[in-house]
């Protein structure tokens, strides 16, 4: 098991416009790490700078202790998944999966045995004299997968691999590939701009933005307590409900309406003038229009939809979009009054100008959703 | 009766009505390509092959028909066997040799090099040079006391050769220009190829650490194998039929050495007018190409690989 550490790297292909710009993270040695952000970030960049794909402008990458700068990419000891999987049309599945070990000079006998225990765990055993051609989605993928394990090193890179198959395929290929990755404890960095992928499998994941980390941390903080605006809306689906509200002496109030009593917050906002308020969707609930008070209001229904767990429902208030997101199934339609109510616990503050957190939710989450301790 | 079955009935009843509907629909798009094909390609296929059966008077036209005499005429004479030999020899000494050179240079020119925009256009500018035009500057070149070959082998104290003049060294000559006008078309459809073949599967195999000739060999030429075979498949077929530089370099001689097949048959019907002979000689060079070609496809095909 390797650690790989980056230390303020930095890649620019033209002069002053860094796609990448003093990234400093260490990924722990059998760690799941996930490098996520929109389209255009500079993931894919950085994790071919980690591979040796890519020159570095500036910094350096360790990987196992070692500078690994300028070692070539066969000299780092990792293996990677591509997005368009890389498979070499000419070759059967199985010369596909052994083409690494042919370019190691390792035995006939050891590469067959390699060959099909992978083809073994992933279920190819059967299409090993197949052509690519004439394998589905699912399969090229998972011969994709078997190539980087048959290769047996310590540290595989995987560069968006689930993106090119369909929903349902990509559920079950999140659990096999955080799975294998348990069994043979790799060091995994797995780009996505998937933020499910990114929840569901991180050990820790990293967001990125425009060549800059967003945020670090492990799923569940992140997503509780977004470290700015940007983590907070590309982190969760729907994303989190982001307003500006306006500090007056005893309250943060948000379109005239709410009322947040403003001792729940640090001193430092009660300075403020303005800030942004943040509160995640499915703090947002439905409420008897008796009780109507100052921490909820009427709105009016725009958007339903019914997921059968869940319902999704968004409204306009406040110049902003807002979703909510009751748990069941809600007979509610579109242009609907309803009364909503809104966690006051659950609120995230922003900095109006810097956009980063102020404070996250005060309330605990384990009081909120059931769970933690089994 | 139900309307479905009805419908049905109806259908097979009309149907060569409606087949011949088709039909002349099809005719309709096609006719364009017919007419071209018929004026330029069957009408004198057809007359050549009705032509080699004949004995013909000086406007070529048919007079005596005499059967497969002058296919009978064609294979016993000398002049005809030099000719065959002499093609054969200029198809193995040009093909092989324009393809492999064409493939080191689209090799180097597929580098993501600065300026290599240049280079490209370079290696492919031979194919913007007409037959004509490049064979009249081979001709300076070869010239025996002004050319460039020979006063390179002069300043280097070797003895001049007569290169269009010596029948040793003529088709060798014929074969050097030919190569070199080859060079342009064949090197931009191959770099076309290389130009096609995914980048990752390289970067993968880079991460695996295949090293160049490695890549080259179990990715590149596999990779390249259709375009590779497209391309040798014409240079074959325009090996066979070469005429321009023949007839600007050497008119066939010195003794025949350059009488390759084609600049023969133009010989034999324009400048001897034996259409009939020249006919004969033709439908040889058509059943040659097309064996060649078959074989090709039989036997290179399964070598290469389709996406």
């Amino acid at each position: 098991m390797y650690a790989v550490e980056l230390d303020r790297v930095t890649k620019s292909f033209e002069a002053n416009t860094p796609v990448v710009n003093h990234v400093s993270v260490k990924v722990e040695p059998g760690e799941f790490f996930v490098l996520v952000g929109p389209s255009g970030c500079g993931k894919s960049t950085l994790l071919r700078m980690i591979a040796g794909l890519e020159s570095i402008s500036n910094g350096s990458i360790y990987i196992d202790h070692q500078q690994a700068n300028f070692l070539p990419p066969s000299k780092r000891n990792l293996s990677m998944v591509f997005q368009n999987y890389a498979l070499y049309p000419h070759l059967s599945v199985e010369d596909n999966i052994t083409f690494g070990l042919d370019v190691q000079k390792i035995k006939k006998y050891e590469r067959k045995k390699r060959c099909s225990e992978t083809a073994d765990l992933l279920g190819l055993t059967d299409y090993l004299k197949r052509k690519p051609r004439h394998l589905s989605g699912g399969q090229r993928q998972r011969v994709a997968l078997a190539r980087a394990i048959a290769s047996q090193t310590p540290i595989c890179l995987m560069d968006e691999p689930l993106s090119n198959l369909d929903a349902k395929l990509r559920a079950y290929m999140r659990s096999e590939i955080r799975k294998l990755q348990r069994k043979l404890q790799m060091t995994m960095i797995y780009v996505t701009h998937d933020q499910i992928e990114a929840m569901t499998m991180g050990d820790r994941m990293m967001v990125i933005n425009e060549g800059e980390i967003q945020q670090i941390g492990n799923p569940i903080d992140v997503y509780n307590a977004p470290s700015n605006t940007f983590v907070a809306h590309f982190i969760g689906s729907p994303p989190m409900n982001i307003t500006p509200g306006l500090v007056q002496d005893q309250h943060i109030v948000i379109g005239n309406q709410l009322q947040i009593p403003i001792h729940m917050f640090k001193e430092d906002i009660q300075k403020q003038t303005s800030v942004l308020m943040g509160i995640r969707p499915e703090f947002i609930s439905h409420q008897n229009v008796q009780e109507i008070g100052a921490q909820s209001l009427m709105v009016t229904i725009d958007h339903v939809e019914i997921l059968g767990t869940e319902t999704l429902l968004s409204f306009e208030w406040n110049e902003t979009t807002w979703h909510a997101k009751w748990y069941g199934q809600w007979n509610v339609k579109v242009g609907d009054q309803v009364p909503v109510y809104f966690d006051h616990t659950a609120w995230c503050v922003f900095d109006q100008n810097t956009k980063s957190l102020l404070q996250g939710p005060s309330k605990k989450n384990d009081q909120q959703m059931k769970v933690g301790t089994v | 009766m139900k309307p479905e079955v009805e419908m049905k009935l109806q259908n097979k009843t009309s149907a060569p009505k409606w087949q011949f509907i088709y039909w002349r629909r099809a005719i309709l798009y096609l006719w364009p390509s017919i007419l071209l094909f018929s004026v330029f390609l069957f009408y004198p296929l057809l007359k050549t092959f009705y032509l080699s059966f004949f004995l013909t008077d000086q406007q070529g036209m048919a007079n005596v028909f005499v059967g497969l005499e002058n296919y009978q005429y064609i294979i016993q004479s000398e002049s005809f066997h030099k000719s065959i030999r002499a093609t054969l020899i200029f198809v193995l000494l040009t093909v092989p040799t324009s393809v492999i050179i064409s493939l080191f240079l689209a090799l180097i020119a597929n580098e993501k090099l600065k300026g290599i925009g240049f280079f490209r256009t370079l290696f492919a500018s031979t194919m913007g040079i007409s037959v004509a035009a490049s064979a009249v500057v081979w001709l300076f070149i070869f010239h025996p006391s002004m050319g460039l070959f020979n006063q390179l082998i002069n300043t280097l104290g070797g003895s001049e050769i007569e290169w269009l003049l010596d029948p040793q060294w003529a088709l060798l000559s014929i074969s050097i220009t030919t190569i070199w006008m080859n060079i342009g078309f064949t090197f931009l459809i191959l770099l076309g190829g290389l130009q096609n073949i995914d980048e990752h599967l390289y970067e993968s195999a880079r991460i695996n650490g295949a090293g160049y000739f490695y890549q080259l060999r179990r990715i590149t030429l596999p990779m390249l194998s259709p375009t590779l075979f497209f391309v040798i498949t014409v240079s074959l077929i325009n090996a066979f039929q070469t005429f321009g530089q023949v007839d600007i370099l050497t008119q066939g001689g010195p003794s025949e050495s350059t009488n390759l097949i084609v600049y023969s048959i133009y010989r034999e019907a324009f400048v001897n007018y034996q259409f009939g002979t020249a006919s004969a000689q033709s439908i040889f060079l058509f059943l040659c190409i097309l064996i060649v070609t078959i074989l090709q496809f039989r036997f290179g095909e399964r070598k290469v690989h389709y996406q």
